[in-house]
């Protein structure tokens, strides 16, 4: 019989439409602004600059290395380098960018230059509400725009922030360790009597 | 009391025609007479879009619009304004006075078939002789302005989709002229009022209805099926699809030119409702006689909304035909099939009245459609598609 | 009456006069079918209102449409560049004219030979369809058997030839 497949359609449109007032988990739409679906972890859009303590320019981990400029495949990284050094948040003496700015209108959210930071300092945000009525400048952010808190990177990501904090621990723990060895080493070489060394180490 | 509802704007015309000046009477009455049509009709467009996207969204179980205004029934005044401010692009190439022109007449014939349609008892602008054949007259001249609209854009999406959009317009104004010939045929007039003063007498409490005959359904449902086809509405919006032509004909068009072909477009969907209410559906006519106490126009006003709902439900469930299966089925199908109709409604008028006739009309279009449903069916067993020019 | 009348004829004579002079085909047929709505009102104006609607159901709704797609399918819209020879327009001036002086004399004759009671007749769509049926009833159904073979020719020259068994 002609039209017995449009009935068919109609029938099951007509049970959608109804059941759709009577039984509210038919509708899958999250009413967003009021309503928000949790985030998935591995979530990221544009790249941020962690720092540690409170103080973001003090702690910003970044040592401005240029690691990430030179990676980053749309070129959407500036870095200033900066002439002198400042203690970081550990108190030891680094370079730091006088300036460091991301286009994030270009920035195409590949995470490479998350994968070649050697210092962990630069990281995916999730922060997606971007927009504003200035398209270049708006767009284009700075350093303390930028910058980051260790707590907030712990919040949005946290088993990846976990285990950057730890391996940064055992790394700073390994240094620490090293730095005792070799000031042991110091000590126990000054108090020993001196021996000419030096022209051993020239020739190695 | 009823009759004073029924007739109120009837009177508040005569009434306000009391204080003109006898020589503008003319213009003033039409104007008074024009008016309300123009208001009522863009108005039930802003109504109906809202109930459509909603009406859609909970068939595809979502929400639709609900941000402007109470449940986003305030929606169609942002998208007016949205389309009013926005950018009004012509083609560099484009035919600009065609490009202009197309728009404007596609408004002008979908407003002018309002002139015959009769809204409630007495309320009709024009009541002409020839009334059924002005409608279709008039509303043949939106393939011009489709027409129009394709070639002046130069783009090949547009000319595409207008000479889609003829060619099923074409196709598919036969069986909506042929369907209704069956009612003409009935009533012997071609006056739409004549048509359904005709109707709104009752047997007991039943109306005498187009529709409630073996011939008044068939021709009903061929009429609607065609008028689907007219207005470009799903399942026969080919000329618009936007998954191959992307908008059709309009694709050019932006800001307000847009908007007015959104709006004829609905407005001859309404336009061809209400033909289809005034030839089969009783026109204002209550449907039980002890409901004649509802004013008229409230009548032609609920059936007019009970069939643009139906409009939105094919809508929400039918995909698209291909250009064959469309051509296909106006020319296999429906034209024969109307025709069979005619005949059909012929036989009815001169067997005497009784159960023997309601037996043979019935029987004669069902074995037609039968048998040409088989016929339709016989070329869509699936088949190795050869391709004439690619190899 | 007479304004209304002046109007429509401008609107007729114009219509007709830009389908001939315009460089580009499909603004001839553009303006062809405004030449032709305006008859069609002039019809209406004339108390014709059955024929005042079927011009414009045929001649806008069908015949430009025809124009239009017979354009687009066997030439190119663009404007032509080589215009007739002037032997051509010379021809077809004397032609015009010819026809011109034709109608003119039939019609003047034929107005002579009316009786002078000019009341308009009311014509219904009723009085044509009974005419139709009784008294050019054989001339219909001619015409009826034309219109059915040119469809046949058509649909056979449409038809593909190696398909043709389907």
């Amino acid at each position: 019989m002609l039209g017995q497949g449009i009935l068919k359609g109609l029938a099951e449109t007509a049970r959608n439409f109804f059941g759709s007032y009577i039984n509210k988990d038919r509708l899958t739409t999250v009413q967003f602004p009021e309503e928000r679906l949790p985030q998935i972890e591995a979530t990221r859009d544009f790249p941020f600059l962690v720092y540690d303590g409170t103080d973001w320019d003090q702690g910003m981990r970044c040592v401005s290395c240029q690691i990430c400029e030179k990676e980053c495949p749309p070129k959407c990284i500036y870095i200033v380098k900066s002439a002198d050094k400042k203690p970081d948040a550990t108190g030891k003496p680094q370079f730091y960018p006088a300036r460091f700015d991301i286009d994030i209108s270009v920035c195409m959210s590949c995470q490479i230059c998350v994968e070649v930071c050697p210092f962990d300092a630069i990281k995916m945000d999730v922060d997606f509400e971007l927009s504003t009525t200035d398209r270049f400048g708006g767009l284009l952010l700075n350093k303390q725009q930028l910058a980051k808190s260790n707590e907030y990177y712990n919040k949005i990501h946290p088993t990846e922030a976990a285990a950057v904090d730890a391996a940064l621990a055992d790394e700073r723990a390994k240094a620490d360790a090293k730095l005792r060895q070799a000031a042991e080493a110091k000590a126990a070489a000054a108090a020993a009597p001196p021996t000419p060394p030096a022209e051993k180490t020239v020739v190695q | 009391m009823p009759e004073i509802i029924d007739q109120i704007f009837v009177l508040l015309k005569h009434w306000l025609m009391g204080y003109v000046p006898s020589l503008l009477k003319p213009v003033v009455s039409a104007i008074l007479s024009v008016v309300p049509v123009l208001l009522a009709f863009p108005l039930l467009f802003a109504i109906t879009t809202v109930l459509e996207r909603k009406g859609l969204g909970r068939m595809q179980n979502r929400y639709g619009p609900n941000r402007v205004g109470p449940f986003g029934f305030l929606q169609p005044m942002a998208d007016g304004i949205k389309s009013l401010t926005k950018e009004d692009i012509i083609p560099r190439t484009a035919d600009h006075l065609v490009h202009l022109l197309a728009p404007v007449v596609i408004v002008i014939a979908s407003f002018l078939v309002y002139a015959v349609l009769p809204i409630g008892r007495n309320m009709v602008i024009a009541n002409l002789n020839a009334g059924v054949l002005f409608f279709f007259a008039v509303g043949s001249m939106v393939e011009l302005s489709v027409f129009m609209a394709g070639w002046s854009s130069r783009s090949k999406y547009s000319l595409l989709g207008a000479m889609r959009a003829i060619a099923q317009m074409i196709s598919y104004e036969i069986p909506l002229v042929l369907a209704s010939i069956v009612v003409i045929m009935a009533a012997g007039s071609l006056s739409t009022v004549t048509i359904v003063n005709l109707q709104a007498t009752y047997t007991g409490i039943f109306p005498h209805w187009y529709v409630f005959t073996p011939w008044g359904l068939t021709g009903f449902i061929i009429f609607m099926i065609a008028a689907t086809a007219e207005s470009n509405r799903c399942p026969f919006d080919l000329p618009e699809g936007e998954s191959e032509i992307i908008a059709g004909y309009y694709i050019e068009y932006s800001g307000f030119k847009f908007a007015l072909f959104f709006l004829g477009e609905y407005l001859g969907m309404f336009a061809t409702s209400a033909m289809a209410i005034t030839l089969f559906l009783g026109g204002w006519a209550a449907p039980f006689s002890f409901l004649t106490w509802i004013p008229s126009y409230v009548w032609f006003f609920a059936k007019l909304l009970a069939l643009i709902c139906a409009f939105i439900w094919i809508r929400g469930t039918l995909p698209r035909l291909r250009m064959d299966q469309l051509m296909n089925f106006a020319w296999k199908f429906m034209l024969p099939l109307s025709l069979i109709n005619i005949f059909a409604a012929g036989v009815w008028h001169y067997m005497p009245a009784g159960a023997s006739r309601w037996l043979v009309v019935t029987l004669v279009i069902a074995v037609a459609c039968v048998l040409l449903s088989r016929g339709l069916r016989r070329n869509q067993w699936f088949h190795v598609r050869t391709y004439r020019f690619a190899s | 009456m007479t304004i209304s009348f002046f109007i429509i004829a401008a609107i007729t004579i114009v219509g007709t006069a830009a389908a001939m002079s315009l460089k580009n085909l499909v603004h001839c047929v553009l303006s062809l079918t405004l030449g032709l709505v305006g008859l069609a009102l002039l019809f209406l104006l004339l108390g014709a209102q059955f024929v005042g609607f079927t011009q414009i159901l045929v001649y806008v709704g069908a015949v430009a449409i025809l124009a239009v797609f017979a354009i687009m399918m066997t030439r190119s819209a663009e404007p032509m560049t080589n215009l007739p020879p002037a032997s051509f327009r010379l021809s077809g001036v004397l032609i015009a004219a010819t026809v011109f002086a034709v109608l003119a004399w039939a019609i003047s004759s034929a107005t002579r030979s009316l009786p002078s009671q000019s009341s308009q007749p009311e014509v219904s769509v009723n009085q044509i369809g009974v005419a139709l049926m009784h008294q050019f009833v054989l001339p219909l159904e001619v015409i009826g058997v034309l219109l059915t073979a040119a469809l046949v020719g058509a649909a056979i020259l449409a038809m593909d030839e190696t398909g043709a068994s389907r």
